[in-house]
């Protein structure tokens, strides 16, 4: 059901928080996929403290729902947001990227409590998204499973495989999410390589398309609660999302795809951010 | 390990079904007794004789099409819900199509996934070149978590197959694809995933092979004592990772000749892992890896290119006889070549 004003006014307060939390790492790491973690920040956002029913105190709870960061250089906004939903001590993020840590660029399910599944290579997630889903379905589980794939991700092959078993196998507690930045490393998606039509590409291959902006939070829950309610059709949400979102000198700039930051640097980021 | 009901293979079960036919129906058997294995392939169901578990339980098995890397991130996702399966396609799509799933998605989290791979080696010799597979021992060897296994016939690989359910992590089982002769004679033998098996004991030199090179093995050592009066000990290598380091120096102890056989490419896999153990433990011995030298192999039926190739009977007699008149030099001096 539609948020409310309260609802909505606290997401945007702690998507505002993850953004501030993504720009520390980016100091604190040494250098970070900045602009790909602010556009899905949004996205975490209401995942994490709207629609995902998971367990801080028992990460491992066997019918939590499981969310899969395919896009996993995103980590660097999904290491912050399972800290401020309690999984670990925000004070830990200090030590990302460092000899011995937990945190890397990529995830490692497991060394990151409350991490479902290890990512980083692209084009991976969206199959075991598929396996969580299959292995729920036959085991009588009623957890959906929430696949987060990058747009440029989407030039590898494999995701198509798991799309085409997705829609087959009737995955409607699948949840596929886009994160439609329009930019990858080496530039724009549409001039490195074609993505569109990318909705008709996902309708063709079995999916219920649901278009939004991504960093609305009433479209995405108008969109999430759609996907929660899916059966046998699986759900798409293509989210119009801006790279570097929050942060007026990174939005739509492809250096801040990997970017470090020195102080000076993230205080003009911050200030961005608390600008709104 | 218990054997399961149904599962007791004998030597004529063994002659008249491929190890891949009674991999199939072992599964059917266990599928019966645990309801978490779960199966899964990509459009080789038939081919890899999977399709024995799709009858019996169509609730649990998921064919994927024609798409390798889907299937291993499939079967990733189907273990982390917690259960265990059993993915099977032909040894090269599995080690090298679908390679980096295996190592990220399966083996990098430790899952239990269990790789069933058909067609190994020079099996399908006649299917040419892209369905060849000399390269997965060496793959899979490298890949961290990875137990890799490559059973000597049908009896051995329903052994295998029972025994890698009490791995914790991801096992990979390779077989081949024809009407091999049986090794064993029944299902009655102890056999631990880890441990080699001497299949006949011998003082001058040591085979040591695995997959269908070890009845060859027996074979060919069962002709030099006969013809050459030589004392050749076989063991048969089951599982190339962990490797039997014991068996290995006892072996360099005892007989100061090791030669060892297999079905793929003479880098990177059994010969090198043997040789490793050798190396390390900083004992000598007159060594020797015979296999496929890193080359493509001709087009023929696999038992033309067995011989060929020297993989028969005949093949390995002529390794050992070219070991037997080398010493192994304990001094150091480096000019007497």
């Amino acid at each position: 059901m539609p948020i409310t004003i309260n609802e909505r006014q606290k997401l945007l307060d702690t998507a505002r928080d993850l953004r501030l939390s993504i720009i520390d790492v980016m100091e604190w790491s040494g250098g970070s996929h900045v602009g790909g973690s602010l556009s899905c920040a949004d996205i975490l956002t209401i995942l994490y403290f709207k629609y995902l029913n998971v367990d801080p105190k028992d990460p491992k709870w066997e019918d939590r729902d499981r969310f899969v960061l395919s896009k996993g250089h995103a980590a660097a906004g999904y290491i912050p947001v399972l800290a401020k939903k309690g999984f670990f001590p925000e004070e830990q993020l200090k030590t990302f990227n460092h000899f011995g840590s937990a945190f890397a660029m990529h995830p490692d399910s497991n060394k990151v409590v409350g991490c479902d599944v290890s990512s980083g290579s692209l084009g991976h997630g969206l199959s075991i998204a598929a396996g969580l889903g299959l292995g729920a379905r036959y085991q009588g589980k009623t957890y959906k499973t929430v696949c987060l794939l990058g747009d440029g991700e989407c030039c590898e092959g494999s995701v198509w495989e798991a799309a085409m078993s997705i829609a087959h196998f009737k995955l409607g507690n699948v949840i596929t999410v886009v994160d439609r930045n329009r930019l990858m490393i080496d530039g724009f998606t549409e001039d490195i390589i074609t993505l569109e039509p990318f909705a008709d590409k996902w309708r063709a291959f079995g999916f219920e398309v649901v278009e939004i902006n991504g960093h609305d939070f009433d479209q995405l829950a108008d969109a999430f609660d759609k996907a929660w309610a899916a059966t046998d059709k699986p759900v798409l949400i293509l989210a119009n999302t801006v790279k570097g979102k929050g942060v007026d000198f990174m939005e739509n700039n492809v250096v801040y795809h990997y970017a470090a930051g020195d102080s000076s640097l993230c205080e003009r980021a911050k200030a961005s951010i608390m600008k709104g | 390990m218990a054997v399961i009901t149904g599962t007791n293979w004998t030597a004529y079960d063994a002659a008249t079904m491929t190890a891949r036919e009674i991999y199939g129906r072992t599964l059917a058997e266990m599928g019966k007794h645990n309801s978490k294995i779960v199966g899964i392939t990509a459009d080789l169901a038939k081919t890899t004789a999977i399709v024995h578990f799709a009858k019996a339980f169509p609730d649990r098995f998921y064919n994927v099409g024609i798409a390798e890397q889907n299937m291993m991130g499939i079967a990733a996702g189907l273990a982390k819900s917690g259960l265990i399966p059993f993915a099977s396609t032909m040894a090269i799509f599995a080690c090298l199509r679908a390679g980096e799933q295996v190592r990220t998605d399966i083996a990098y989290q430790n899952l239990p996934v269990k790789i069933i791979a058909t067609h190994a080696g020079i099996s399908f010799g006649h299917a040419g070149t892209t369905h060849h597979c000399t390269e997965d021992l060496a793959v899979m060897r490298s890949i961290a978590n990875m137990t890799v296994i490559c059973p000597a016939d049908g009896i051995e690989t329903s052994k295998a197959v029972q025994a890698c359910i009490d791995i914790p992590g991801p096992v990979y089982i390779r077989i081949g694809r024809g009407f091999e002769p049986p090794t064993y004679e029944n299902a009655d033998y102890d056999y631990e995933i880890g441990k080699a098996i001497t299949m006949r004991d011998g003082t001058d030199l040591t085979i040591i092979a695995c997959g269908i090179a070890v009845l060859q093995s027996i074979q060919a050592a069962k002709t030099l004592a006969e013809q050459d009066g030589l004392s050749v000990r076989v063991i048969n290598m089951h599982t190339i990772k962990p490797i039997d380091r014991d068996i290995i120096l006892k072996a360099v102890k005892d007989t100061r000749r090791i030669l060892t056989i297999e079905e793929h490419n003479v880098i990177g896999g059994l010969g090198d892992a043997v040789g490793s153990v050798i190396a390390e433990s900083g004992k000598g011995c007159v060594f020797k890896k015979h296999g496929i030298y890193d080359e493509y192999a001709t087009i023929g039926y696999a038992e033309d290119l067995y011989a060929h190739y020297g993989l028969d009977a005949n093949g390995i007699i002529d390794q050992v006889r070219g070991m037997m008149g080398k010493e192994f030099e304990a001094d150091e001096n480096w000019e007497d070549d």
